[in-house]
């Protein structure tokens, strides 16, 4: 079966060769397209290439949060490299982890030798957050009615805690985890520790989720360089390989799932891309997920297959999650530390791998890593993307 | 003047109308082109009734600019009796005293107030029985 499965793909060998990304933060000095080039640019030195044939931007809400739309070209005309294709690619929170697979996918095809994969947001410029952030829920059937994002997943959450009886100690611990991995990233946008105290008496803003239970709001831009194995192997320079690309989508309103308390999306993207590599959940030594919230990431890190269903909050906290431990999550301190500027985290989820897997991660490297795997998730969990890469 | 938008929803914010899959009966609220279990584009229109219960639900302490008045407020997902899902407000109720299997109906209320004009919109509440 598993060969049968990998043997439908037909496509190149996809490597990741080079890498860039600005610090993540409120970047008050830094237009959009300053953060957007400045990341490319980066990736574009780091990986030693004299040219890019095309790129993929993953932004949010360039209309929402700063009046720009038409962002692939605005992107390629800063970055000096018009005329060459560049298209803007939006999933929400997941449009950085689908401008990765568009890159990949135009490197497998043969239609292009070497492609940028960035993304990209501003947040800070005086726009209504929340608001431009609740874009991406069902703007009719929730928004209307007046939920936000931290309160879809405080819905998750709290179900969550109604079934599996994880508590709220154990949210704090994701928390207290990521901040812990984010103080030794210099790119983070807190690389203060923070206490389990310290979480469990935070602001409440939409209950049981606290504000430190939320990822911040955020200014920042990732990038990598996507090229042929073959290409990468003539260039004489570390790279890793992509072993799967794998996507899903479920029902827009949270209200219409079939489960409150697993995320379909995440399983099913899953499966497929275990298959499509040949591993298995226990064959993966690290992982980037989607902490866009601290319940997200136990309910992902369950439907990931990493633990049994309902016992991801008990995961977080005996350790099983921290580097060192049984599954390292958010090494580079996830989106709560590192930041979530929405379009740029599934493009530095993959950087994320890349400095793992080539041994460039200081102080929070996992050490022995062959496989890591960055989940990428839009909305209250309407779509998900899952890339697996591997060290060579 | 109601913008276009408001109202092609007022049939599903104020009666609640719904459409009811002739193929296999399943019904979609707010209505929907495709069953999304059989896809079949066959549907009649049908009320729901308004009585359910909470599934789970929050308490927005930190609402969005046009809510933030309102804050703390409570919203849930609701079952209805007829087994459809939906979102909505719990309202006219102590917000620390509402859990998880509550019993409530929908009622009508005003809930928000669109552009600049300040329009006001209507839709569902819930309200603890």
């Amino acid at each position: 079966m598993l060969n049968e499965m990998k043997s439908r793909f037909a496509g190149k060998d996809v490597a990741v060769i080079g890498v860039g990304m600005t610090k993540f933060g409120e970047l008050w000095k830094k237009s959009l397209r300053d953060i957007f080039v400045e990341a490319s640019l980066k990736a574009i030195e780091n990986s030693g290439v004299d040219h890019i044939d095309s790129m993929y931007v993953g932004t949010m809400s360039g209309g929402l949060f700063v009046g720009q739309e038409h962002i692939g070209a605005v992107m390629a005309d800063y970055l000096g490299v018009a005329p060459i294709p560049a298209t803007r690619v939006e999933s929400a929170c997941a449009s950085g982890g689908a401008a990765f697979r568009q890159a990949y996918f135009e490197v497998a095809s043969g239609h292009s030798e070497i492609v940028l994969a960035g993304g990209v947001e501003k947040m800070t410029d005086g726009a209504d957050v929340t608001e431009a952030l609740a874009a991406a829920a069902d703007q009719e059937y929730e928004v209307y009615n007046g939920i936000t994002f931290p309160g879809l997943y405080a819905m998750i959450a709290r179900a969550h805690m109604h079934q599996y009886k994880t508590t709220r100690e154990q949210l704090a611990h994701v928390a207290v985890k990521n901040h812990k991995n984010g103080s030794m990233n210099p790119n983070a946008q807190f690389r203060s520790p923070v206490t389990l105290e310290q979480v469990m008496k935070a602001t409440m803003v939409a209950d049981p989720l606290r504000l430190l239970d939320c990822s911040p709001v955020s200014d920042g831009g990732a990038a990598v360089i996507v090229c042929s194995v073959d290409y990468a192997k003539k260039l004489k320079k570390p790279y890793v390989k992509v072993v799967a690309s794998a996507q899903a989508s479920d029902t827009i309103a949270l209200h219409s799932r079939e489960s409150l308390t697993a995320l379909k999306c995440v399983s099913v993207a899953a499966d497929k891309a275990y298959k499509q590599a040949g591993l298995k959940p226990s064959d993966i030594n690290f992982a980037e997920v989607h902490d866009c919230f601290t319940i997200a990431e136990i309910v992902v890190t369950e439907d990931l297959g990493f633990f049994e269903k309902g016992l991801g909050g008990a995961a977080a906290e005996n350790g099983s999650t921290a580097i060192g431990g049984k599954i390292p999550i958010n090494t580079s301190g996830g989106l709560k530390s590192k930041g979530h500027p929405v379009g740029a985290t599934g493009v530095a989820q993959i950087i994320e791998l890349y400095e793992q897997l080539t041994g460039n991660s200081g102080e929070r490297q996992v050490k022995n890593a062959k496989y890591g795997l960055a989940q990428n998730m839009g909305g209250s969990g309407a779509s998900c993307i899952i890339h697996i890469l591997e060290a060579v | 003047m109601i913008s276009p938008r408001y109202h092609r929803e007022i049939p599903q914010r104020y009666r609640l109308e719904a459409g009811k899959c002739k193929q296999c009966g399943n019904i979609s609220f707010p209505p929907r082109l495709v069953c999304p279990k059989c896809k079949s584009k066959s549907f009649e229109t049908v009320q729901l009734g308004r009585e359910g219960k909470i599934l789970t639900f929050t308490i927005i302490r930190v609402g969005p600019d046009k809510f933030s008045k309102e804050t703390p407020y409570v919203v849930a997902i609701i079952e209805l009796n007829d087994g459809v899902r939906l979102t909505a407000q719990v309202s006219d109720c102590d917000v620390d005293k509402v859990a998880i299997g509550d019993k409530v109906k929908l009622v009508f209320r005003k809930i928000q107030d669109e552009g600049k004009s300040g329009l006001h919109c209507y839709g569902y509440k819930a309200v603890l029985t």
